[in-house]
């Protein structure tokens, strides 16, 4: 997988910090289970959380070490194995795409929202475009996400394809067109469910005819 | 544990070590022997630390001092890991303590990536060189901080130490996302340039 397009250093250094809302972060280790060039450049942010870690003022603990004297033979065999998804989006999709259950959302585009976790705020969800399809111009929120899955799509920011993530600025629009053979599968997460609604709608209204 | 203890010290190096290669050393003692006394020394060292950490991201005292406990907990049980990490153990030990908190504090647990699982195949731990290497680069990531500008270096804190998003730190700050961002990454392009000339 020759990745071309990746994240934006903030969104990094967000990623770095554990701060990212649960949405943006599932766009994001989906990305970086894949590319070893933004997994490189997030070790080097991480140096900027261990220098501020290291300079934070001790905080004295009242209790004692945890008694590990009787854990000596603990192990782990819990790890984490390499895969292509992340464990939990591959357990959303259960590893195929085309037994996600879409919904239609316009001629040529299907959806489906993913759950996150109760209380987190965002909105996460698959987009389908079929080959060939031509989105109207529309720009993105504040902070959004979008990782190809599978096929590709062209705009003006060059042709984004699987693995490839478009962290584009919040002033950035586009007229994107789905790969004429293979369309698109994107994962696409917002930090605020209103204004990625919003989104959907804007893009969806002409091709509805609304 | 007597025998522990002396090869504890047996092992130990015969020149004043900084403090951060004694840390590896604690740790890996952990990691191979499973010594209780050196976990209770890096508990002692960390402890505070990540208390305070916890604290800062928003935990009540008490919240802060188990999810201490649970952090050095985790240090014990995983210690085999660091022995094939390149990071330092302060690295590795606030790695933790960050996934314990997205866990614990927000309830946001399973979309979180864990980049220190990943690439563990990096194995034979750094070389004496990569160590200096090592050391020097935490020196200068933190002379870089120390010398930011006070927008730049809002923002860092904001993200790493309170814990809060883009949209967030805009917020908070009355400042447009787009002003968040880029204030993150001219302060990371500075710690990237000094780091990349240790090279």
């Amino acid at each position: 997988m020759k990745i071309t397009h990746h994240l934006d250093d903030a969104t990094l250094m967000s990623c770095a910090a554990g701060s990212q809302p649960e949405a943006l972060a599932a766009v994001v280790s989906s990305h970086l289970a894949v590319c070893p060039r933004c997994r490189a450049e997030l070790k080097q942010h991480a140096l900027i959380g261990e220098a501020l870690f290291e300079g934070l003022r001790p905080e004295p603990v009242t209790r004692d070490a945890p008694v590990v004297a009787f854990r000596a033979g603990e192990a782990t065999a819990d790890e984490t194995e390499a895969c292509e998804m992340p464990a939990a989006l591959h357990a959303a999709l259960n590893g195929r795409f085309d037994e996600v259950p879409w919904r239609r959302a316009a001629p040529g585009v299907w959806h489906y929202p993913i759950p996150l976790s109760s209380g987190a705020k965002g909105d996460l969800r698959l987009l389908k475009v079929a080959p060939g399809t031509k989105l109207p111009e529309h720009g993105h929120g504040g902070s959004e996400l979008t990782l190809i899955l599978d096929g590709s799509y062209s705009d003006e920011y060059g042709t984004f394809r699987r693995g490839d993530v478009a962290d584009l600025g919040d002033d950035a629009e586009h007229r994107p067109i789905a790969d004429p053979v293979h369309g698109c599968i994107c994962l696409a997460a917002s930090d605020e469910k209103p204004r990625f609604t919003g989104m959907i709608a804007r893009l969806l209204q002409p091709l509805a005819g609304l | 544990m007597v025998q522990v203890l002396e090869s504890a010290r047996a092992s130990r190096h015969p020149y004043p070590v900084k403090i951060p290669r004694a840390m590896s050393d604690l740790l890996q003692k952990v990691a191979q022997s499973r010594d209780v006394e050196a976990f209770r020394k890096l508990f002692e060292l960390y402890g505070p630390r990540v208390k305070s950490y916890m604290m800062r991201q928003g935990a009540d005292a008490t919240t802060a001092e188990d999810l201490a406990q649970e952090t050095l907990l985790t240090v014990w049980r995983k210690a085999q890991l660091y022995s094939d990490e390149k990071g330092s153990a302060t690295t590795w030990i606030f790695t933790i303590a960050r996934n314990l908190r997205i866990d614990r504090l927000r309830r946001e647990v399973s979309w979180q990536p864990l980049p220190e699982d990943r690439d563990e195949e990096a194995s034979d731990g750094p070389s004496p060189e990569e160590e200096v290497t090592e050391r020097e680069r935490r020196d200068k990531v933190r002379a870089v901080l120390a010398t930011l500008p006070p927008d730049q270096s809002e923002v860092v804190t904001l993200s790493y130490v309170e814990g809060l998003s883009h949209s967030e730190i805009a917020e908070r700050l009355g400042l447009p996302l787009g002003t968040v961002k880029s204030r993150m990454r001219l302060a990371y392009q500075k710690v990237k340039e000094a780091v990349e000339d240790i090279r």
